[in-house]
């Protein structure tokens, strides 16, 4: 007996070791097995000190009780994003909500929502793509309370009056900080660095989606659009959060020749890997300023927040909230952060002034088929799928005018730009 | 006189058998003291009180009809995953794959829900996931087995490897499946139609995995305790030799017996799959296969010990994390509580076995010299 526990405690103990790996992988904050269970309820913060002064300038907000449910907590910077913007959208108009960390995008997501439903809500949000379909199950049982998803595809097709999707023309955003890191390539060529040729940036993706690829191909046609001999390489690493992988995507990339890097993954992997190197990165969901003080340039995210605001004021006032909302540059859902202090090349934040002024006044477009080639030739006819179905068939034609309208307002929200455009190379499509 | 070895305070004795009475009460002995422990962390750290932390332990797992619902359902999955275990390792064979043999019954299920949905009806895709998911979880879990029985290969090596086999075959159908392209997610399959959707019971979308455990536990309390088989499982894992030596074919119950655990962890995939989530992910066993060695441990391999076992893992995962978010506190911080609470209940097992006694010696010796 003593022989097999002692065995026994060695065999849990490397067990608990190894779920406590296989989970970091693809969710870090699900460590322990016998917590895999959802994080249960709730930070309940009625924002007392906001609420009086709230009652007086937004008295039609009363009964409004929101609640938001989150992939992971705050270590992850795509979390932390929604997760600032619910709580500055809560505390203006003085909305008590709640909110649900670490929900997989599984049976717990319908689970999180119904039970946010009984605590009283009647303005669901859910953060995660994977949370969509929970969501929808969610929303048919629930019709009188509005449920709202970020980044979703299907509210478009599905026909439920109360369930929502949400997006953000974050391809201008991604366009802009393109501008910026075309800046920085420029400098390094006017220096001698590197020669014309050599302006290689490195791109590390999460999945070979069409929010990715919209992505990367907005990043590079701004850093295009100021530096003509700019070309790119893209990895995958098959999972929106993984750290280690994203960590050595970049090392790859830096050792294969990119003198610059930027990513579409939610950790600090690439970030804190181009610090090390000293290679210059623009970044995605907020500053990395603070722990990559020498090769931070920008970083571009959607705001939320007003996104919140118009549901929250829907909800209290009974007006419809749309099925598709695009955010954009005007409507403040589209931000750039503060440039870093040291990376940045002179005159950086004077080319993105400008450029967003004609992004905003309609004088330059992100995808006009005039300054992009798809295997050598003008892009001048796509069909897009948009109705998301099995056989990924495309279903509406999206080049309009010589321009491949992204989150078109006849489309759906989410991109569904998945086009390999010239001058990027994608270095591994397994994922 | 100096140099004398200094003789320990305690040593450690292997106790007469303990009365259940008694080793009961010092298991509940355990369970508070760990609580009174993460009370007092509790408090230290955030200076919340120990009172209300409990009341939102036991608010999480049944403050309402849906957690409770909820809190069953998933005490259930957990429970017939660790019978599913039992057997092999009341053999002593360490079947550390229940994760892998999950998985890829639950592959199964989704395989044919999506492939069959438009070709067969329901009822006959529901026969074929139920058939597919236990046969898959069987073989997943007799080829560690055969080559044991066969070479006498290490299966704790070979369970544990089969695991990542099944989780990189998810991994691979996931990518061939998703919708839509590129995204690395199925989501929920069939979910206008409903084909291959487990049907509910009594209307209730929680009960079918209940009852399902419910027969699992009975059928493995009566097949370990009055069969045949289940004599046979325990006499090769007191001893091979012995089993040999009354003639018990040993390689013959390897195999069958990790068929059957095998067969009951792919059913528990096929709920998960078919029942509960509706979608194949390659967390979806979520570390279950693990968890459920420490709850069949725990329970001493009493199927019916067990559900008390996985009931308290359950609640405390669920209490736990109800502190953390309530609390404005991070997901960690109920880990480290979870981590106290099962620590004093290993522990406390020690102590069941063994005791510690006092050294009188040292004042003896002294007394001599004297």
């Amino acid at each position: 007996m003593k022989r097999f526990l002692g065995i026994f405690l060695t065999v849990a103990l490397t067990a608990s070791m190894l779920v406590g790996c296989g989970a970091k992988a693809d969710e870090p904050a699900n460590t322990d097995a016998a917590a895999t269970e959802e994080t249960t309820e709730a930070t309940e913060e009625t924002a007392e000190a906001t609420e009086e002064a709230a009652t007086e300038a937004k008295a039609s907000l009363e009964g409004v009780k929101a609640g938001f449910i989150f992939l992971h907590d705050e270590n992850s910077t795509y979390d932390l994003n929604f997760m600032n913007a619910a709580k500055a959208a809560c505390e203006a108009l003085g909305v008590e909500y709640l909110t649900k960390t670490n929900i997989p995008e599984g049976q717990e997501c319908y689970e999180a929502a119904c039970e946010l439903a009984d605590a009283g809500c009647n303005f669901i949000f859910a953060d995660s793509f994977g949370h969509e379909d929970y969501m929808i199950e969610a929303a048919k049982e629930f019709p009188e309370i509005q449920f709202c998803h970020a980044t979703g595809t299907k509210a478009h097709t599905e026909g439920l009056a109360n369930f929502h999707n949400a997006f953000a023309s974050i391809y201008e955003g991604r366009y802009l900080a393109g501008i910026a890191a075309g800046m920085k390539l420029n400098e390094m060529i006017e220096k001698g660095d590197i020669k014309e040729e050599e302006a290689v940036m490195g791109y590390i993706g999460a999945y070979t989606y069409a929010e990715v690829i919209s992505g990367y191909t907005s990043f590079y046609l701004g850093a295009k659009s100021v530096c003509p001999s700019a070309t790119m390489k893209v990895t995958f690493t098959g999972s929106w959060y993984d750290e280690t992988a994203e960590k050595e995507g970049a090392n790859k990339l830096i050792e294969d020749g990119c003198v610059l890097i930027s990513q579409h993954a939610d950790s600090m992997g690439a970030p804190t890997a181009c610090e090390t190197a000293g290679v210059p990165n623009v970044s995605y969901n907020g500053s990395t300023e603070s722990a990559c003080p020498n090769t931070f340039i920008v970083s571009s995210r959607i705001d939320w927040q007003p996104y919140f605001e118009y549901c929250l004021d829907a909800v209290a006032n009974g007006t419809e909230i749309a099925t598709d909302y695009t955010g954009s540059l005007e409507t403040g859902s589209v931000a750039l952060t503060e440039l870093g202090k040291t990376a940045p090349a002179a005159g950086t934040q004077e080319a993105i002034d400008a450029a967003k002024a004609d992004l905003i006044a309609g004088k330059i477009k992100v995808f006009d088929t005039a300054t992009f080639t798809v295997e050598g030739k003008t892009l001048d006819s796509y069909m897009a799928d948009v109705d998301t179905d099995a056989n990924y068939e495309g279903d509406h034609e999206v080049v309009i005018d010589g321009e491949f309208v992204e989150s078109g307002a006849d489309f759906r929200s989410a991109p569904y730009f998945n086009i390999n455009i010239d001058g990027i190379e994608l270095l591994d499509t397994a994922f | 006189m100096n140099e004398k070895k200094r003789e320990p305070l305690f040593h450690i004795v292997k106790r007469e058998a303990l009365s259940t009475k008694d080793a009961l009460v010092l298991r509940a002995v355990a369970i508070l003291l760990a609580l009174v422990l993460c009370g007092i962390i509790t408090m230290i750290t955030t200076g919340i009180s120990p009172i209300e932390v409990y009341k939102s332990i036991i608010l999480g797992a049944f403050g309402s009809t849906r957690k409770t619902w909820v809190t069953l359902q998933s005490i259930s999955i957990l429970l017939i995953i660790s019978l599913a275990l039992t057997p092999a390792f009341k053999m002593r064979f360490w079947n550390i794959g229940g994760e892998g043999q999950v998985l890829i019954g639950g592959l199964a299920s989704a395989a044919c829900m999506i492939t069959l949905s438009d070709k067969l009806p329901n009822a006959v895709v529901i026969i074929l996931m139920i058939i597919s998911s236990i046969l898959a979880g069987a073989i997943w879990g007799v080829i560690p087995a055969l080559f044991k029985a066969k070479w006498n290969t290490n299966e704790t090596l070979s369970t544990l490897m089969m695991n990542y086999i099944a989780t990189q075959l998810v991994a691979f159908y996931t990518i061939v499946w998703e919708v839509p392209k590129g995204s690395g997610k199925i989501g929920i399959i069939n979910q206008d139609s409903n084909v291959g959707w487990l049907p509910q019971i009594f209307g209730s979308k929680y009960l079918l995995s209940i009852v399902v455990a419910v027969i699992v536990t009975l059928f493995m309390y009566v097949y370990l305790n009055y069969s045949r088989h289940g004599y046979e499982v325990s006499v090769v894992g007191e001893s091979e030799r012995t089993a040999k030596y009354v003639g018990i074919k040993v390689e013959k119950v390897i195999i069958r017996t990790m068929i059957l655990s095998g067969s009951v962890c792919g059913l528990a995939g096929l709920l998960l799959v078919g029942g509960i989530n509706h979608t194949i992910t390659t967390t979806i066993a979520g570390g279950q296969g693990f968890t459920g060695v420490l709850v069949s441990w725990m329970a001493k391999f009493n199927p019916l010990s067990m559900i008390l076992s996985s009931f308290l893992i359950v609640f405390m995962g669920r209490g736990a994390s109800e502190i953390s978010t309530n609390f404005g506190l991070n997901q960690s911080f109920s880990d480290i509580l979870t981590g106290i609470i099962l620590f004093f209940i290993i522990g406390c097992e020690f102590f069941i076995t063994y005791k510690l006694k006092k050294n009188h010696s040292h004042t003896k010796v002294r007394k001599e010299e004297k």
